[in-house]
C-alpha cells in the first residue's frame, strides 16, 4: 500500500501493538502529528515537556511490561528526551523514542532546531537509527521494538527527517527482523544451572540478591518458587522491589546505602550470594572490596557484560532469567528432596537480626515525621491495588523502607540515574498502563518542582494520580550529606516549604490540593485523596531536620553503616 | 598487556563511532585502530590494539559484542595470528648517506616512494615490531614525519580450526 513515511510510523506502531504514546509536537515531527490527526488506534498523551513525555513512557513500560513510546520534535524536543533516555538506559527500561529531524538536505548545516540527537544519545542507547529513506521506516521500526525489548531491555532512538516523513513509498511491514549482529542469549546452560544449584543447596548462609532484571524477565513467580523450594532468604534491590512479596517471611529487606542493617548483614555475611538480574551497583555494595567478602558469587543475568564487571562471578549463568530461575528452582528443590538441609539456623539468625535492628526514627511530636507519614500511607494502601512511583532523595529511600510492595511492577523509581522529577510523569505513565490501579507518587518538594507541569497532563488526559508530597522545605538528601560530610555547612539547599503553595499550585493545574501540618490530619487526608479518584496533591509538611538512616557513607564498607541515634538518649 | 581485537561489523552508519564511543565512555584506551572492508560485501573489519588487563579485555569484548552492528568479536592470539602494519616515513638524508638508508630499507623489504634533495619518503610493511625497529634505525638520520596504519591481522592458515582466534566464552 502506498503511503507517506509519517503514516508508516503510525502503521508500524499499530503493528507492534502500541496502545499509547507520550509526546509533544513541533516543527520537524509535524507530518507525523498530521498523520495522527488523520487517524490512528494509538492513543497520544500530550505532555507539557518532552522530559515528562519520556518519563511517562518509562512509567508506562515499567507498570505494564510493554515497550514505552515517546515522541518529540528535533533539536530541543529531542534533547529534552535525553534525561529519560539516560534513565531508561541505567534502569534497563524498554523505550522507543521517535524524534523528528530537520530535512535531510539540511542535516549538517546547523539548520533551525537541528541537533545531532543520534550522536548526543549514542552512549546511552542500545541502538539508534537516523532514517535515510521512507522505505526504511517499517524495518527500522520493527528492529527498534525488537532491540528495545529483547536481551537486556533498554532505550532505542529513531530519528526521522521531516522530508522522509513526507515521502511516499510502498508500505509493507516485515514479518521478521533483519539484524544479523543482534543475538541476545536465548537459552541457559543447563550445566551452569546445575553447578549453581549444588552450591546454593549446600550453602549454610545463602542469600538471593534480586534486582530489576527479574521484573524485566517476568521471572517473579519463578523466584518465589525458588525461594520457597530452597528456603532461601531474599533481599531485593531498589530496582527489584516488588519482584518478591515483601510481607513474605523469606523477604529480608533491601540492600545498600539506606537499606536496613539486617539486610546488609545478610548480604555481607552470607557464604553464597546469588545475584539475579542485579549488577553490584556501588549504592548496593558500598566499598566493593569489602562487599560480601569471601562469599561464593553465583550471578544470573541476561547480559554477559554484567558478569564479573564489578565482582568476579564464581558461577555465571547467562541467559533469560525466567528460564534460568525456573531451572534453578527445580534443581535446588531436587537437592532439598535428596536431603540437602535448608539453612534453618541462618534464617533464624536473620529473623533475629530483623527484630534486633528495626528501622528507627525520632519520636518527637513537634513535626510530622516523614517515616511515620509513609507508615500511614502503607497502612492506607495495604491490600489495595496501588502503584507507587517516587522521585529521588530522602523520600525515595523512606519509600523503599516503609512501603511494602507485594506485587511486581508496583514500585517504580529512578534507581541508576537518580533522576529527580521522575515521580510525577512516571505516575501518569503508570496510570495510562493500569487505569484500574490507584497510582501514588511519593515525591519530595525538590523533585516536585522539576516536573510539576505534568499534573496538567494527569488532569486533562484523565490519568488521575495522587501526589504525597514529603515536604521538608529542603533538598533533603543534599542537606543530609552537607550535615554529615561537610561539617554542616548548608549550601543552597533551602527551598522553603510554603513557597510555592503546593495545594494552590495543584488547584491551578486543575487538581485538588491539600495542606497537612498536623499528624492527626494525615490519615484522613490520605484516605480522602485516594477516594476522590482525581489528581490530588497532599502537601505534608514534615520535619526538616529528619535524616535517612541507616546510611552507608559513600565508599565505606557496608557493615560500617551509620545508624540512627536518638538525640534525647543519654550517652553512657 | 597489549591485545589485538578483531571486530567484524555491518557496514552501517555509525558502526565505528559506536565502538569508539563505548571505549571513551567506559574509560578504555585504544592504541591503534584500523578499519577496512572484508571479503564479504557490507561487512567491515575493525582491528583494535588495546593495552589492558585481562579483566578489562573481557569487558571490552562483551561490550562490543552487545552493539547491534557487531557481527563477531575475537582476539588475535599472539603467535597464532599474522599481523601486519604499514608505515610511511619521511627521513632526512644528506646525499652521501642516502645509499645506506636505501639499503636498510631494502633489508626490511621496504620501498622508496619519493626522493627529494635532502629527504626521502619510505614505505615499510611488516609486523608492528619490525616497524618499531625500522623507526629506531631512521632516528639518527632525523625523522621529519611518520604515519602508521595501525595493525591488521588474520589467524594463520596453518592453525587448525581458527585457533588463532579466541572467541568470547561467556556469550551463548
Amino acid at each position: 500500500m502506498k503511503m507517506r513515511g509519517a503514516d508508516a510510523i503510525l502503521r508500524s506502531l499499530e503493528a507492534e501493538g502500541v496502545e499509547v504514546m507520550f509526546g509533544i509536537p513541533g516543527g520537524a515531527i509535524m507530518p507525523t502529528y498530521d498523520a495522527m490527526a488523520r487517524g490512528t488506534t494509538v492513543r497520544h498523551v500530550l505532555a507539557r515537556h518532552e522530559q515528562g513525555a519520556g518519563h511517562m513512557a518509562q512509567g508506562y513500560a515499567r507498570a505494564s511490561g510493554k515497550v514505552g513510546v515517546a515522541i518529540a520534535t528535533s533539536g530541543p524536543g529531542a534533547t529534552n528526551l535525553v534525561t529519560p533516555i539516560a534513565d531508561a538506559w541505567m534502569d534497563s527500561t524498554p523505550l522507543v523514542c521517535i524524534t523528528g529531524q530537520v530535512r535531510s538536505t539540511l542535516i549538517g548545516t546547523d539548520a533551525f532546531q537541528e541537533c545531532d540527537i543520534t550522536g548526543v544519545t549514542m552512549p546511552i542507547v542500545k541502538h539508534s537509527w537516523l532514517v535515510q529513506s521512507a522505505s526504511e521506516i517499517p524495518a527500522v521500526m520493527k528492529a527498534a521494538f525488537h532491540v528495545a525489548r529483547t536481551g537486556r531491555c533498554g532505550p532505542v532512538l529513531v530519528d526521522v527527517p521531516r522530508d522522509i516523513q513526507e515521502a511516499e513509498f510502498e508500505y509493507h511491514y516485515p514479518e521478521r527482523v533483519e539484524l544479523p549482529g543482534w543475538k541476545p542469549p536465548s537459552k541457559v546452560h543447563t550445566l551452569q544451572v546445575r553447578e549453581a544449584a549444588k552450591v546454593i543447596a549446600h550453602a549454610e548462609r545463602p542469600v538471593l540478591y534480586v534486582g530489576g532484571g527479574t521484573l524485566n524477565a517476568d521471572a517473579c513467580s519463578e523466584l518465589l518458587t525458588l525461594a520457597e523450594a530452597g528456603r532461601l532468604p531474599v533481599v531485593t534491590t531498589l530496582m527489584g522491589k516488588g519482584s518478591f512479596p515483601e510481607s513474605h517471611e523469606l523477604h529480608f529487606g533491601w540492600p545498600g546505602m539506606h537499606g536496613p542493617k539486617w539486610s546488609n548483614i545478610a548480604m555481607n555475611t552470607c557464604d553464597v550470594l546469588v545475584a539475579i538480574g542485579s549488577r553490584f551497583d556501588d549504592r548496593v555494595t558500598g566499598k566493593l572490596s569489602a562487599f560480601a567478602a569471601g562469599a561464593t558469587i553465583v550471578h544470573l543475568d541476561i547480559d554477559a557484560a554484567e558478569i564479573s564487571k564489578l565482582r568476579k562471578a564464581d558461577i555465571p549463568v547467562v541467559g533469560p532469567l525466567k528460564q534460568a530461575v525456573q531451572e534453578l528452582a527445580r534443581e535446588v528443590g531436587r537437592h532439598r528432596a535428596e536431603g540437602a538441609p535448608a539453612p534453618a539456623a541462618w534464617l533464624e539468625r536473620l529473623a533475629e537480626l530483623r527484630e534486633t535492628y528495626p528501622l528507627r526514627y525520632g519520636t518527637s511530636t513537634d513535626w510530622i515525621k516523614p517515616q511515620w507519614l509513609l507508615e500511614q500511607l502503607q497502612a492506607v494502601c495495604a491490600g489495595e491495588d496501588v502503584i507507587v512511583t517516587t522521585g529521588v532523595g530522602q523520600h525515595q529511600m523512606w519509600a523503599m523502607q516503609y512501603i511494602l510492595s507485594e506485587k511486581p511492577r508496583t514500585f517504580i523509581t529512578s534507581g541508576g540515574l537518580g533522576t529527580m522529577g521522575f515521580g510525577i510523569p512516571a505516575a501518569v505513565g503508570a496510570k495510562a498502563a493500569r487505569p484500574e490501579a490507584t497510582v501514588i507518587c511519593i515525591d519530595g518538594d525538590g523533585c516536585f518542582q522539576m516536573t510539576a507541569q505534568e499534573l496538567v497532563t494527569a488532569v486533562l488526559e484523565d490519568l488521575p494520580i495522587v501526589v504525597v508530597l514529603v515536604n521538608n522545605g529542603y533538598l533533603g538528601m543534599v542537606q543530609q550529606w552537607q550535615d554529615m560530610f561537610f561539617d554542616g555547612r548548608r549550601s543552597h539547599v533551602h527551598l522553603t516549604s510554603a513557597v510555592p503553595d503546593y495545594a494552590k499550585l495543584a488547584e491551578a493545574y486543575g487538581g485538588v490540593g491539600m495542606t497537612v501540618t498536623e499528624p492527626d490530619e494525615v490519615r484522613p487526608a490520605l484516605e480522602e485523596a485516594i477516594r476522590l479518584g482525581r489528581t490530588v496533591v497532599v502537601d505534608v509538611r514534615t520535619d526538616p531536620s529528619e535524616q535517612c538512616f541507616p546510611m552507608i557513607p559513600a565508599g565505606a564498607a557496608a557493615l560500617d553503616m551509620v545508624e540512627y541515634t536518638d538525640p534525647t538518649e543519654v550517652a553512657t | 598487556v597489549k591485545h589485538t581485537i578483531s571486530v567484524t561489523v555491518e557496514d552501517k552508519p555509525g558502526a565505528l563511532t559506536r565502538i569508539t564511543t563505548m571505549f571513551a565512555r567506559r574509560g578504555f584506551n585504544i592504541d591503534s585502530l584500523a578499519v577496512g572492508p572484508t571479503e564479504r560485501p557490507g561487512v567491515s573489519c575493525i582491528t583494535l590494539r588495546v593495552d589492558c588487563e585481562q579483566h578489562s579485555l573481557e569487558q571490552i569484548e562483551k561490550q562490543i559484542h552487545k552493539l547491534v552492528n557487531t557481527l563477531r568479536v575475537t582476539e588475535l592470539v599472539p603467535g597464532e595470528a599474522v599481523e601486519r602494519e604499514l608505515m610511511v616515513i619521511k627521513v632526512n638524508t644528506a646525499p652521501e648517506r642516502r645509499a645506506e638508508l636505501i639499503a636498510t630499507t631494502n633489508a626490511f623489504g621496504g620501498r622508496v616512494l619519493d626522493l627529494g634533495a635532502d629527504a626521502v619518503v619510505l614505505e615499510i610493511t611488516g609486523t608492528p615490531e619490525e616497524l618499531d625497529s625500522f623507526h629506531e634505525l631512521c632516528r639518527p638520520y632525523g625523522i621529519q614525519e611518520s604515519v602508521r596504519t595501525g595493525r591488521i591481522g588474520l589467524s594463520r592458515a596453518s592453525s587448525a580450526k581458527r585457533q588463532g582466534r579466541r572467541r568470547l566464552a561467556a556469550i551463548n
